[in-house]
């Protein structure tokens, strides 16, 4: 092995051919990384990070060329090696584990034989001990029964254990440095935790250098010891994670942490601070600060005429930043959650009400002939309320209902029993075609996926100017009136309404959607994981945004999410759902705070935190969610419950217990118990700093 | 003075001003320019249109008049450029007629099939259940028989004019179409704007017209040129066994039929009908070529 770092980026430009011609996406960039480091690379869609990934594997793909720079790995330069040479790094010394783990599977092929493959490809290995190291690997990377799990095909194995795989798979040949392009980022919280603490584990015992992307500030605490900041295809800061963390420089990495809901903070302390404007793309590159459009420090001459040069932080070895203006910024400070204000006293009154509402999907298909049709129990006996003008959320992971729960409201889906009061109107079992116009305009959804939300083929005016057309019977003169107006009240420019929706980015889309909803002038709004798919400064705006919508127009919200940080911050009431059932309803600082139900104590724990000082008592969870149409008899928590108690779990099951007068969680274990084991997990330890 | 700019105040990104008005129809012709197969296929189809409408008044001869002092020596000649057929009449001036009926009935055919087509895959697309059933069915049917056998059946009983030959092949292709619409619309239906459509209270058939329609048009505009393209291949084939359009006025495929016998003495006569069918089929094939290319790669 030489001396000096593992692996060594020198001033790395990146090019990609596009229709307009060659467009540089990285204008040139350096990052070092010595053996067994674990550096995390983060930052919004679009700024570069993925690229740098794979220039460094050289898999940039028939558009993207390296057009200069080195890349130093192990003393080679993998910028000029030859193809032969490529393979011999490849999988052996440099392996990489991408995000869609089933994309990196082969779905023909069982998981053992795939990884037997690695080292009989790469090692000449016989197969006899590829056969004995994968099983090896199988069981460092913690699956339960690896003889078995040797004969499966990717698709019998859930989305975390196919990672698990991935993960081993890269690790086998004992490489020197694993690249790792976001690979939590689809999984479930409680999912992500895991492998995040598995990716810690590992890398202790291999001793293998990390590269870790991410988009998740929080992720890259938990693995990493060093991170770099990227914008616009720069590193616009690097240093140890507490250096960025506790004494960020560059107003870009303050940013990105202003405008992340965490657990300790919400609407009513702090309001988030989004970004201004939205990610720039990185060609048009300006001749200055690539940040300098969005910064609320930028001084025009300084910041926006040549390039800014990285320079060290004064008293902090290995910290850099590129911003002239980065030594007079003021030291930022985390904002605090101390005094945590009391909610808005008492409910208000109920404009939904759910009572014990039950969807159960029919499988059209028999498992045998004679056997009763298979059914997916999505949502079961579920009373909740939403109280006028106020945000009830529901959080949960995937296939826990909530989405399910969400169509039912709308009408999309019929309830199978039980009902729903809409403002005293029985509407569970009525479909959204047979809703009288008073109803259709009291409801109105808002969608998740901001490419799907709009219809590609129609511009935004239209859309917004046929619901103003059939839910606020406005006249075809006055339209356009109206479209400016809503687009306003999203804080559109009204140039907009002329637009189809490829021209939009992500967060433009979602305002769009939401003004749309909007055209009624609804009584409540269901909005279905609206900011799931937006980078974080986008979700922070378009967070604050519905809060404005709420208070200026008293809009009842039902917000569905995953995000406990959004929730947390945005919602008045919580109810938190596991397998189509309630496991605990409260306001949402009691939801928030011990004593939790078992699964919301696991979820607020697996939160990743974006601060290197929260240390929180982890609970983990075991195995996989059961199948919607496997449940238990009992409490359907009790499979992977830590706070399991006995049998009683299985058979019986949870009652409802009332904690507070409007708190209540379903556990077998009484709420004192729960109160006396149960420590605090949601204010950050370094609340009031 | 708060020297903050904010993402308003920058100039929008150089293209947007451009990009404003994406499906105005010349900027669509425009793009097919982008690509090498579509502006072949353009330029083959557009040309055959031009000899076609400009037929009249560029043919040399009347596409029926005999010269049976021309057929001592039938090959191309000064007088005949493409020389003349076995009644001796001018063949460059029948190819050029013949293009009139075949750019007529193909494309409408399509448009026939490609409208009942869609319709049918719509409702069954959208509705599912025994909608969906009953029309995937009648339409496997339809698919099942041999089409040529269907053709002659069909013809023979209801005689052979151009209207016919449009229904029989309306009918015939349709179903095709339907299947491919169908299968948009089983996943476009389940797109968030159809669910916002629903929540504002639209009607079932605005949404199969209105946001499901437009955005199978890609492949369906793909799939309506290669289709053209083998309408053209059937007309002829129709012509050759001679249930085509009535003689005498000219029709590519019948030219053939009249002169393969003498393919050994005059070869030209049968071959350059030939040419004229498959130059056209390959302009309508290039053309979706491109028109697939240029979709993957917005």
């Amino acid at each position: 092995m030489t001396d000096g770092p593992l692996l060594d980026v020198q001033g790395l430009r990146v090019a990609y051919a596009t229709r307009a011609g060659e467009v540089p996406v990285i204008p040139g960039l350096s990052l070092r990384l010595d053996a067994g480091e674990a550096f995390g690379l983060v930052g919004e869609s679009g700024c570069g990070k993925s690229t740098v990934a794979l220039s460094i594997v050289r898999y940039l793909g028939r558009a993207g060329r390296i057009t200069g720079g080195r890349i130093l790995f192990e003393g080679r330069d993998l910028a000029t090696l030859d193809a032969a040479a490529l393979r011999q790094v490849r999988g052996r010394r440099l392996a990489m584990v991408y995000q869609d783990p089933m994309a990196s599977l082969n779905p023909v092929m069982t998981v053992g034989r795939q990884l037997m493959e690695v080292p009989i490809m790469h090692e000449g290995a016989d197969t006899a001990s590829a056969r004995a190291r994968a099983l090896a690997m199988l069981r460092e990377v913690k699956l339960a029964d690896p003889e078995a799990v040797m004969d499966r095909y990717p698709h019998q194995l859930s989305g975390g254990q196919q990672q698990r795989i991935v993960i081993a798979m890269a690790l086998i040949t004992g490489p020197a440095l694993l690249i790792m392009d976001e690979p939590t980022t689809g999984l479930d919280v409680t999912v992500e935790a895991a492998v995040l603490d598995l990716v810690r584990e590992l890398r202790r015992r291999h001793r293998s250098a990390i590269l870790f992307i991410s988009h998740n500030l929080g992720s890259v605490v938990r693995v990493c010891d060093r991170v770099g900041v990227m914008y616009r295809g720069e590193l616009v800061e690097e240093g140890s994670v507490r250096q960025i963390f506790t004494n960020p420089r560059h107003p870009y990495t303050r940013g990105l942490l202003d405008c992340l809901p965490t657990l300790g903070r919400d609407k009513r302390q702090a309001p988030l601070v989004p970004i201004a404007g939205q990610v720039e793309p990185t060609r048009a590159r300006p001749p200055g600060c690539g940040f300098a459009g969005r910064c609320a420090h930028v001084e025009t001459g300084r910041c926006t005429t040549g390039p800014i040069p990285a320079s060290a932080v004064r008293g902090e070895p290995g910290h850099r930043v590129a911003c002239v203006r980065a030594d007079e910024l003021a030291r930022w400070t985390r904002r605090s959650a101390a005094a945590a204000a009391p909610a808005a006293a008492g409910t208000g009154e109920p404009l939904i009400a759910m009572q014990r509402l039950t969807k159960i999907y029919e499988s059209g298909r028999r498992l045998r002939f004679g056997a009763p049709r298979a059914s997916v129990r999505a949502v079961v006996d579920v009373d909740l309320t939403a109280a006028r003008g106020r945000t009830l959320a529901i959080v949960g992971e995937s296939g826990c209902g909530k989405s399910t729960l969400a169509k039912v409201l709308g009408g999309l889906e019929v309830a199978t029993a039980g009902g729903v009061r809409l403002d005293g109107v029985e509407v569970g079992a009525l479909p959204v075609d047979r809703r009288g116009p008073e109803l259709k305009r009291k409801l109105q959804m808002v969608f998740q996926n901001p490419d799907s939300t709009l219809n590609p083929s129609h511009t935004v005016g239209y859309a917004i100017g046929r619901a103003l057309q059939k839910l606020h019977e406005r006249a075809p003169g006055d339209l356009a009136a109206g479209v400016a107006r809503l687009l306003e009240v999203v804080k559109l420019p009204p140039e907009m309404a002329a637009r189809t929706p490829r021209h939009l980015s992500g967060g433009e889309k979602q305002r769009a959607a939401i003004a749309r909803a909007l055209a009624g002038d609804p009584d409540v709004i269901v909005a279905d994981e609206p900011v799931s798919a937006l980078d974080v400064s986008v979700q922070a705006a378009i967070i604050n945004l519905l809060n404005e919508i709420q208070s200026a127009h008293g809009t009842t919200l039902v917000f569905i999410s995953h995000d406990l940080g959004v929730v947390r911050y945005l919602a008045d009431t919580v109810a938190v759902m596991y397998l189509g059932t309630i496991a605990e309803v409260g306001r949402v600082e009691q939801v928030f705070a011990p004593p939790y139900h078992p699964y919301t104590e696991a979820l607020l724990s697996a939160v990743p935190v974006p601060d290197p000082d929260h240390a929180v008592a982890r609970v983990l969870l075991e195995g996989p969610v059961p199948r919607a149409d496997q449940v238990p008899r009992g409490c359907p928590f009790a499979t992977r419950c830590p706070r399991r108690v006995g049998a009683i779990c299985d058979e019986t099951p949870p009652p409802v217990q009332w904690l507070a007068a409007d708190h209540r969680v379903a556990c077998h274990i009484p709420g004192e118990e729960l109160r006396r084991l149960q420590t605090a997990l949601a204010e950050p330890s370094t609340a009031g700093r | 003075m708060s020297t903050r700019v904010t993402a308003e105040a920058l100039p929008a990104s150089p293209c947007a001003a451009s990009r404003l008005r994406p499906y105005a129809w010349w900027r669509r012709l425009a793009a097919l320019g982008e690509s090498t197969p579509a502006s072949v296929g353009v330029a083959i189809v557009l040309a055959w249109v031009a000899l076609a409408l400009l037929a009249p008044l560029i043919a040399p001869y009347p596409p029926n008049a005999n010269d049976m002092a021309a057929l001592a020596h039938a090959t191309p000649s000064k007088a005949h450029w493409l020389g003349t057929d076995q009644l001796g009449r001018d063949l460059l001036s029948r190819i050029l007629w013949g293009a009139r009926p075949v750019l007529v009935i193909a494309p409408l055919a399509v448009l026939g099939a490609a409208a009942l087509g869609s319709l049918l895959g719509l409702v069954a697309g959208y509705h599912g259940r025994w909608i969906d059933l009953v029309i995937t069915r009648a339409c496997d049917i339809v698919l099942s028989f041999p089409v040529i056998i269907l053709y002659m059946i069909i013809l023979a009983h209801f005689g052979s004019s151009a209207w016919n030959i449009i229904g029989v092949l309306t009918l015939t292709k349709a179903p095709i179409i339907a299947r491919i619409v169908r299968g948009m619309t089983l996943d476009l239906r389940e797109r968030e704007y159809v669910a916002a459509a629903k929540m504002r209270g639209e009607s079932a058939l605005y949404i199969m017209l209105v946001e499901i329609l437009p955005n199978a048009r890609g492949p369906l505009v793909v799939d309506v040129c290669l289709r053209t393209g083998y309408n053209v291949i059937i007309l002829g084939a129709l012509g050759f066994l001679g249930i085509g359009l009535p003689p005498p006025d000219p029709d590519w495929g019948g030219m053939v039929k009249d002169t393969y016998g003498l393919m050994v003495v005059w070869p030209h006569m049968a071959l350059l009908p030939c040419a004229a069918i498959s130059s056209l089929v390959v302009g309508f094939n290039l053309l979706a070529v491109g028109l697939r290319e240029l979709g993957l790669r917005d």
